[in-house]
């Protein structure tokens, strides 16, 4: 029997461990690619925000006839903001996987965007079903707890710390659903898609790049 | 504690892919290649190795005209590999 030193051994164990991530979770999400996420967030509830407040100052009547191009509007810049988001997190993703040495397109990011994305999907249908059906007010809790799930389902296939951001993102989607009076629906919807994945991105930021 | 500690995995080849089997099921060759970086050869006697003590299982087929051959642990696997990372830890407390 091969006589192993303590030190030996360690490295065996923490070899064990990373080939284990390795294999089954996807785990070069970015810090900055929380933080950037939230940025963008941020910044387009600041647009929609201003653009909310020129309709509303506008006098009675054409506020109200204006109201469905306003709601146009807000859908362009949450898709614009959207797609930003999206493409700025793949590339920090990209820029990270590459120091880990870990490939964009293997078995654990598949699976982690499947994951993903069917509580997403299902969640934007479900969206689309309450802006034809006039429930505009419904829109942004249920984007807020659709999002959690998803991130609590892709939780498995990544970093598992991802969980408690889809906690935090449901709690707040149920507390929008109480609090729900004119204008709340924007300030949920910057502090979960904006202020949470800033906070986290952060956290993630000094957890794992203080090596 | 210490019998538990099992010869079979006196490999770090071995050790790597028992601990990928571990978290997957049924997983490829050229997967498990890519995450050990070992070459063919290495790697094939490694897996017969671990399959010839029934530790691992080898599924072959074919998906349209390629070969793909992919592998999983047995119950057996799982429990020895167990014990196996319980008596490395048991190890390592008992020199701290």
């Amino acid at each position: 029997m091969v006589v192993l030193t303590k030190k030996e051994q360690l490295q065996e164990l923490s070899e064990i461990r990373s080939l284990m991530e390795r294999s089954s979770r996807f785990i070069s999400l970015s810090g900055m690619s929380g933080i950037s996420t939230g940025i963008s967030a941020i910044i387009g509830a600041l647009i929609a925000y201003w653009r909310i407040s020129i309709y509303s100052h506008k006098d009675g009547g054409i506020y109200i006839d204006s109201v469905n191009t306003l709601m146009w509007e807000l859908i362009i810049i949450a898709s614009v903001v959207f797609i930003v988001a999206v493409c700025v997190a793949i590339f920090f993703t990209i820029k990270e996987s590459k120091k880990q040495g870990q490939s964009i397109f293997d078995k654990s990011s598949q699976q982690l965007i499947t994951n993903l994305l069917i509580p997403l999907v299902t969640g934007g249908a479900f969206c689309i079903i309450l802006i034809y059906n006039n429930m505009l007010w419904m829109v942004a809790p249920s984007t807020l707890i659709f999002y959690g799930l998803a991130l609590i389902n892709a939780s498995k296939f990544t970093l598992d710390n991802i969980k408690y951001l889809g906690f935090c993102e449901i709690i707040l989607g149920l507390l929008n659903g109480i609090w729900m009076s004119a204008g709340n629906g924007l300030l949920f919807w910057s502090i979960g898609f904006g202020l949470l994945h800033i906070i986290y991105g952060v956290f993630m930021h000094f957890k794992y790049n203080k090596g | 504690m210490i019998e538990n500690l099992n010869k079979v995995f006196e490999s770090r080849v071995r050790l790597g892919i028992m601990s990928i089997l571990m978290v997957n099921e049924w997983v490829e060759f050229k997967t498990l290649k890519e995450l050990l970086k070992v070459t063919d050869g290495n790697l094939a006697s490694h897996l017969g190795a671990l399959e010839k003590k029934h530790l691992i299982e080898i599924n072959k087929e074919f998906v349209g005209k390629k070969p793909r051959t992919t592998y999983k642990t047995t119950l057996e696997g799982k429990v020895l590999f167990n014990k196996h990372l319980e008596a490395l830890e048991a190890l390592i407390k008992k020199g701290e």
